[in-house]
């Protein structure tokens, strides 16, 4: 049969693709779009629902097991769609290089839940260039005790990069973990402290 | 257990839609086939039973809309003749559309539908009569009878060669 109907339709299938992904965000028919760039902290996957951005990921659980997360939680109407997270990709580039000090990008915090929400909410007020401690962090959001949690809440986040749990150091100064690994949070704090 | 990202659906499945798309209602209009088949099949995704046979869904889904565009065809003016330089269609560059596709849809209706499901998306022949309607045998007759026209006309020549 492969000798009767070829089968080198890459070109096509691409150019349909791109049209799918077009008609059904217009259409407002997905649940998520993805996409994937390349950072100075190693590949990151981005996603966003209708909402805005949802998902920022390093690439150690796999791309794919994210998507796979993302379709259980947010809905099977899952497309690679670069073109829904072309301002996210620029603003990403723009940041590491050391152009852009705050995102201007809508989130949607569907993903964190409770106080590990709150945490997400209370980074985002840290500034560019700014630390805080565990300890100032569970403070702020009103439960001085709660150091584990906001370290939990941290180790958690949905959006790393854009919501900064990288600003979020021990008390002592030294870095605490990284849900990207200490070799990209010392990256973006030194970017950060270079500008 | 839920169904997989949209996305592994269209990956997986794809290249056969648009096989059968080209076959069912050929070439110049496979394209708005394979978009409305997607665009359908994702519409009804979330409601899909976990566990579905999603190539032989995907292909009764594009039964449905290929049907459509032959009805859409029929009323409107034919050109009087399929002329290989008018090929070109949609195809951005870099693509070519194979001149068998333009055989495949020359051949008489039951045929085609049987070719398309049978050997292009690999549905048993009792799928591909619960589909076009008739019996099982009808339609590996019909199936055989096409492939017998399509070999006549391109032997053993690989295809795509002939243009």
């Amino acid at each position: 049969m492969s000798t009767l109907f070829p089968t080198e339709d890459t070109a096509t299938l691409e150019r349909l693709h791109a049209r799918l992904a077009d008609d059904a965000a217009r259409e407002g028919l997905l649940d998520v779009a993805y996409r994937q760039v390349d950072s100075p902290v190693g590949p990151l996957l981005l996603a966003a629902t209708p909402r805005g951005l949802v998902r920022v990921a390093y690439s150690f659980k796999g791309h794919d097991q994210v998507v796979e997360d993302l379709a259980a939680r947010l809905g099977p109407r899952v497309l690679h769609a670069p073109a829904r997270l072309d301002a996210a990709a620029r603003e990403l580039d723009e940041y590491f290089a050391g152009a852009r000090t705050r995102f201007e990008l809508d989130v949607d915090l569907t993903l964190s839940r409770g106080f590990r929400r709150a945490v997400l909410e209370y980074l985002r007020t840290i500034g560019y260039g700014e630390t805080e401690s565990y300890t100032e962090v569970a403070g702020h959001v009103g439960n001085p005790r709660a150091v584990r949690a906001v370290g939990s809440a941290c180790a958690t986040n949905p959006l790393p990069i854009v919501i900064p749990c990288h600003r979020v150091l021990r008390s002592d100064g030294s870095p605490g973990g990284y849900l990207g690994g200490l070799p990209a949070k010392k990256l973006l704090l030194d970017l950060e402290r270079a500008a | 257990m839920t169904n997989p990202p949209f996305e592994q659906v269209v990956a997986r499945h794809g290249a056969t839609v648009l096989r059968v798309c080209r076959a069912v209602v050929g070439p110049d209009d496979a394209d708005d086939a394979w978009s409305e088949t997607f665009l359908a099949a994702l519409r009804a995704y979330p409601s899909l039973d976990p566990g579905t046979n999603l190539e032989a869904w995907l292909v009764t889904v594009a039964h449905r809309k290929a049907i459509d565009v032959l009805r859409a065809r029929s009323r409107r003016p034919q050109p009087a003749a399929h002329l290989p330089e008018a090929h070109d269609g949609a195809a951005g560059p870099g693509e070519q559309v194979a001149e068998v596709w333009y055989a495949v849809a020359a051949l008489p209706d039951k045929q085609r539908l049987a070719i398309a499901y049978h050997y292009l998306a690999g549905l048993p022949f009792a799928d591909v009569a619960a589909i076009v309607g008739g019996s099982t045998d009808a339609a590996r007759r019909a199936a055989a009878d096409g492939m017998k026209t399509l070999r006549r006309q391109y032997g053993a020549q690989p295809a795509g060669d002939r243009q």
